[in-house]
């Protein structure tokens, strides 16, 4: 069992060698089936060890697996070594499944593209280090991972290189998330040489017994840390480049920008947690900057033209609601509505990609229209998929992952009715926003033609991912509707159980308050978008329409205050003022020399002259001495 | 007598190849090749023959020289000096590899200088007789001086004698210490000598440790190179054909580290220590200051010189760290900067062979065109920015760990380069190989030749990545007993510090 372990980031790390290592001479469609297959394996592999690790609980939490050492330096050491708990598990889940839908609907995605085979060699890379981020049992082998994963995001957004401005989100990408990155890695030296090791379950364990809660160094680390996590996962105020990440083709930004990558901020904080609750105020200010960035997201996604902008500020929306529920610590609530986001989220960003590639690249919504009679499949996906986004009450899994987030960001000891709030505008904004899109983009009259259907290969994960959308949700169900707790039964086995305030039994009257919000959200998106469009004319065009399109305006003010002066401080001193001093001297040398060679013009009259002078002088002086 | 020969072998295949110049041009490559690979060889083998390292040298060979001045010959080999052969050696086949194609004239005099540079900084590395190391530190000079002078770019000229100014002042320097330690330790004991191992206990005033230190960090630290002192590296890496700044970055500089942690540290205890806030100030300062000015370049060559000498802040960082994490991570960085850096100048010659130009600004979207030679320049662009599973994090990681024991400003400043790094990293490789097309060039990918050298050094630099523990293992005894020299010595002197004090505030009292 515990080697079936390591073969599930193994296998796409194979995969990624063979597609590099023969890329000369694989076919197209061999690539994508070797791509593809690999990370089908591993799903069943994680199924099968799932099973197993599964009815070994709670007995038995985890699986642990060593494959070699991977450096010792005095007390320095960190191994290459797994370890399987339930929380892993359900991000193996999700990233191997989701990921092999992924990988199978790009072998129709993206089979007319040049670079197929660099295509599914950057995704199995991604996939095996997103595996590894998740696996690790030491924090040094996650920040490979997390390094990892960071990489294939960069190489996928500028996949379609020749055009600059996909490089320019690409670097984007990299360097805000590596700014987040650089923080976390001060924070795992603090770990270190406050514990000896790298490994999280004695760091956890070491950290709850030495430090106190609320001291100053627990809060700096978390903080530090919480720094890694809010560049990852799209974060305010780390939050802009993942709107530009949309360059990357369309089962990358399902993939990696919104089921996988994005979410490890979420699984970093959910796997730390001990240290977050030695630093309470940390755990607050995370509550708040969840509650903060999807409004911000939300607003934001109301606002664009863009069918893949909209999902991404969705998708940072969404993970606020993750941070917010990680802030209150209700980290099952968490995990959950990270899974039931995988799916429709992927769901959404897979049946976008089919409309875009059909329409032929064209990716803003008000040209679209009438979408629904020409590709009913689609439009049903989509449709299952924005109702779960929007949490349409009782029938869609969403309802029950984000009203699980709601309920205890109000009930939770350390939330609030501010948080709450916030929740419940973020609702309304979801609902808003999803059913906008689908009233513009699929109702109304057609603009732009479809130029083809799309094949199998590519409905079919839309078909599964919409199952999942519709009934994932009911693997837990909240105490006033059927009480059901199998997925926060079996989180809890590895993370702590979110402590309640005696209010139990006014859930049902917040899950009604909930509801109604989405329903009217959804009725406003048909009365403003279909019904009649005028009501919103004077706020399409004003100001604040505006600012929430070009995302609050946080790129402008990270223009002004970094990246000018950064590029001037480049300029200013681009030729070394350094070395400016030593051609100087080199050039004083010179002009000496020519001043010099002057006298040195071989002119008797001249030297005659001067020597005479110089007697003159000379005597002159010796005289009035 | 085998570290004898192995500088022997290099001088003879020197001669040879250059006597065979005037024969053809193949036969002085092939036997530079030949007697490169010996000397590897015959030192794999005896690796593989030595199982246990201890404290002691492996191999230590001495015989008397000059004896009235006390000068000797006397070779010894460490785990420490053994990498740096190792390192020495394969880059030096890398090196008669990538200019089969480059250098078409003079080719046996080339070979002879390149052996010689070579020759001179195996001796470096193995030398513990100061007076022979001195003559090696000089012999390194001269050919690389001609090597820029005769086989270099346009600004030749200039940057072969902005190169040669720097090093033979510094080294002019140096020289002075290594007589000054001379009198004072034959002052002292009665004994004349240059041999290291006698000389590593001399007692000298705590000026008079600063005074001579200061002629050895010279040099070394012009070498590393450290800001203010590293103009000559630009121009010297930049005009340089591409064995000569492959040789430079990979090799020559590292003599400089080397210098530093066999000669600074033990010699100079008490002196490097009051020295090591201000040694780790100037590391961070080249850290940063490097991977500014690389972040501004458009000569592709001159960017990867830059950020050379933000590489080299981390080793400096790390050396006046003093602890064990530090000093592995500064041995990894020397391999992995040797490597990775190479391998990007190797690019760079690449890329100048077949588009004639080494200005960022007319590349781009080159990928297409050579997608072999794109992946290579990802891997290393990424090794650069300290990706882990590459080398390079492993030495940054070290160090800036070993840094953060001592040192928690300094370590976080320097954790600023890792963000600094991405910067011109990426830049790089959006500049050459992503981007529009700004020239319809027409040229090739990667031959066999050189993609086979491509693969060796991926090979290496992954390997040091993810099982660095070889590496380790033999450069542990080195360093601990460097370290624990270093510590006992002031240890010793905060204890007579302490006594002194404690005396003089009695007398005090007696008064």
């Amino acid at each position: 069992m515990k080697t079936l372990i390591a073969l599930i980031p193994a296998l796409p790390m194979i995969s990624f060698l063979i597609l590099v290592l023969f890329s000369g001479k694989l076919s197209r469609k061999v690539a994508g089936w070797i791509g593809a297959g690999s990370i089908g394996i591993a799903a069943v592999l994680t199924v099968i060890v799932s099973v197993d690790l599964i009815s070994a609980l709670p007995e038995i939490k985890s699986y642990q697996i060593t494959l070699w050492q991977w450096m010792s330096v005095g007390n320095l050491s960190a191994d290459i070594s797994f370890r399987l708990d339930s929380l892993s598990l359900v991000f193996c889940f999700v990233i191997t499944f989701v990921g092999f839908l992924i990988h199978s609907y790009s072998i129709g995605f993206m089979d007319k593209d040049e670079g197929i085979i660099r295509f599914f060699a950057y995704m199995n890379l991604f996939v095996s280090s997103m595996l590894i981020l998740v696996l690790a049992d030491n924090i040094l082998l996650v920040y490979l991972g997390w390094e990892g994963v960071g990489l294939c995001s960069y190489l996928l957004i500028g996949f379609w290189y020749k055009e600059p401005e996909n490089g320019t989100a690409a670097r984007k990408a990299f360097i805000i998330t590596r700014i987040g990155d650089t923080a976390m890695i001060i924070g795992i030296f603090i770990l270190f040489l406050s514990f000896g090791t790298f490994n999280i379950q004695d760091i956890m364990h070491l950290a709850s017994a030495k430090w106190v809660a609320g001291s100053s160094i627990a809060t700096i680390t978390a903080v530090l840390l919480l720094g890694g996590a809010l560049g990852k996962s799209a974060q305010v105020p780390l939050q802009t480049w993942l709107p530009d990440a949309m360059a990357g083709p369309s089962p990358v930004s399902a993939l990696i920008h919104a089921a996988t990558m994005v979410t490890a901020g979420v699984y970093l904080i959910a796997r730390t947690n001990v240290l977050f609750s030695l630093a309470p105020i940390v755990q607050g200010f995370i509550a708040g900057i969840g509650a903060l960035t999807l409004l911000i997201a939300g607003f934001s996604a109301l606002t664009q033209h863009d069918l893949k902008r909209i999902l991404a500020y969705s998708t940072i929306s969404q993970i606020g609601y993750m941070f917010l529920a990680l802030g209150v610590g209700a980290y099952s609530a968490a995990i959950f509505h990270f899974m039931i986001h995988a799916f429709f989220k992927a769901l959404l960003f897979l049946a976008a990609g089919v409309v875009i590639l059909v329409l032929n690249e064209e990716h803003d919504i008000f040209k679209m229209g009438g979408l629904r009679k020409k590709m009913p499949a689609v439009f049903w996906t989509f449709l299952i998929g924005s109702a779960s986004l929007s949490a349409l009450p009782l029938v869609t899994a969403g309802f029950y992952s984000k009203d699980a987030i709601l309920w205890f960001a109000l009930s939770s000891t350390s939330g609030g009715v501010v948080l709450w709030i916030a929740g419940i505008v973020g609702a309304f904004l979801t609902a808003l926003y999803s059913f906008r899109m689908i009233f513009i983009a699929f109702f109304g009259e057609a603009k732009t033609q479809p130029s083809f259907q799309a094949g199998y290969l590519m409905t079919i994960p839309l078909v599964v991912l919409a199952v999942f959308s519709l009934f994932g949700g009911f693997i837990e169900l909240p105490a006033s509707l059927g009480n059901f707790h199998l997925f926060s039964n079996l989180i809890n086995q590895s993370l702590p159980v979110v402590g309640i305030k005696n209010v139990e039994h006014l859930e049902w009257l917040f899950q009604l308050i909930s509801s109604l919000i989405a329903l009217s959200g959804i009725y406003l998106a048909y009365l403003f978008y279909y019904k009649k469009p005028v009501f919103i004319d004077s706020f399409n065009h004003s100001k604040i329409h505006h600012f929430f399109e070009i995302g609050f305006g946080f790129d402008k003010v990270y223009d002004i205050l970094i990246v000018r002066p950064v590029v001037w401080l480049a300029e200013i001193d681009k030729k070394d003022f350094i070395d400016q001093i030593n051609i100087s001297i080199s050039n004083m040398a010179l002009i000496g020399n020519e001043v010099l060679s002057i006298a040195q013009n071989g002119k008797l009259r001249w030297y005659l002259l001067t020597f005479a002078f110089g007697i003159a002088v000379i005597l002159t002086y010796m005289m009035t001495k | 007598m085998i570290l004898i020969y192995l500088i022997l072998i290099l001088l003879a295949g020197a001669l040879l190849a250059w006597i065979s110049g005037n024969l053809n041009h193949v036969l002085p490559r092939v036997i530079t090749l030949v007697t490169l690979i010996v000397d590897l060889v015959w030192l794999i083998i005896y690796l593989l023959q030595t199982v246990a390292f201890s404290n002691k040298w492996l191999i230590d060979v001495q015989h008397h020289w000059i004896l009235q001045f006390g000068i000797g010959v006397h070779f010894a080999l460490d785990g420490l000096s053994l990498l740096m052969l190792l390192l020495t050696f394969f880059l030096g086949i890398i090196s008669v590899l990538i200019s089969w194609k480059e250098i078409n004239s003079r080719v046996g005099f080339f070979h002879f200088n390149l052996l010689l540079i070579l020759a001179g900084i195996v001796g470096v590395f193995l030398s513990l007789d100061l007076f022979l190391f001195y003559f090696f530190w000089e012999l390194m000079l001269v050919p690389m001086y001609f090597l820029i002078g005769i086989w270099g770019h346009e600004n030749r000229t200039k940057a072969a004698y902005k190169f040669f100014l720097y090093t033979q002042a510094s080294g002019l320097l140096m020289f002075i210490s290594i007589l000054a330690l001379y009198f004072v330790h034959g002052n002292s004991t009665g004994i004349y000598t240059f041999d290291y191992i006698q000389l590593l206990g001399t007692h000298m005033s705590a000026s008079t440790g600063l005074l001579i230190m200061s002629g050895f960090l010279a040099a070394f630290l012009v070498k590393l190179p450290v800001v203010p002192l590293h103009n000559w590296l630009p121009d010297a890496h930049t005009e340089a054909p591409t064995a000569g700044s492959l040789i430079l970055a990979a090799l020559l500089l590292k003599t400089g580290a080397y210098g530093l942690l066999r000669f600074i540290v033990p010699l100079f205890p008490i002196a490097s220590s009051s020295f090591a806030p201000i040694g780790m100030i100037l590391g961070v300062i080249g850290i940063l200051y490097g991977a500014k000015l690389a972040f501004a370049q458009t000569d592709l060559k001159r960017l990867i010189a830059y950020t050379s000498v933000s590489h080299m802040g981390f080793v400096i960082l790390g050396v006046f760290s003093f602890n064990e994490l530090a000093y592995q991570g500064v041995v990894i960085q020397m391999i992995a900067h040797g490597i990775s850096t190479g391998a990007l100048f190797i690019m760079a010659g690449q890329l100048s062979e077949r588009i004639h130009t080494r200005d960022i600004n007319k590349m781009g979207g080159l990928w297409e065109k050579a997608p072999f030679m794109g992946a290579i320049g990802l891997i290393f662009s990424m090794a650069s920015l300290g990706l882990p599973g590459l080398g390079n994090f492993i030495a940054e990681l070290l160090i800036l760990l070993g840094a953060f024991k001592s040192n928690v400003l300094m370590s976080v400043l320097a954790c600023i380069g890792l963000i600094a790094a991405t910067l011109y990293s990426l830049r790089i490789l959006q500049k050459v190989f992503y981007g529009v097309k700004n020239t319809d060039w027409k040229m090739n990918d990667l031959s066999i030749r050189e993609k086979t050298i491509a693969v060796s050094l991926v090979i290496v630099i992954a390997g040091l990545g993810f099982y660095p523990q070889p590496v380790f293992n033999i450069a542990k005894p080195a360093l601990l007993k460097t370290l624990d020299e270093h510590n006992e010595k002031t240890q010793l002197n905060s204890e007579n510090l302490k006594v002194e004090t404690d005396l003089k505030s009695k007398l005090y009292f007696y008064k």
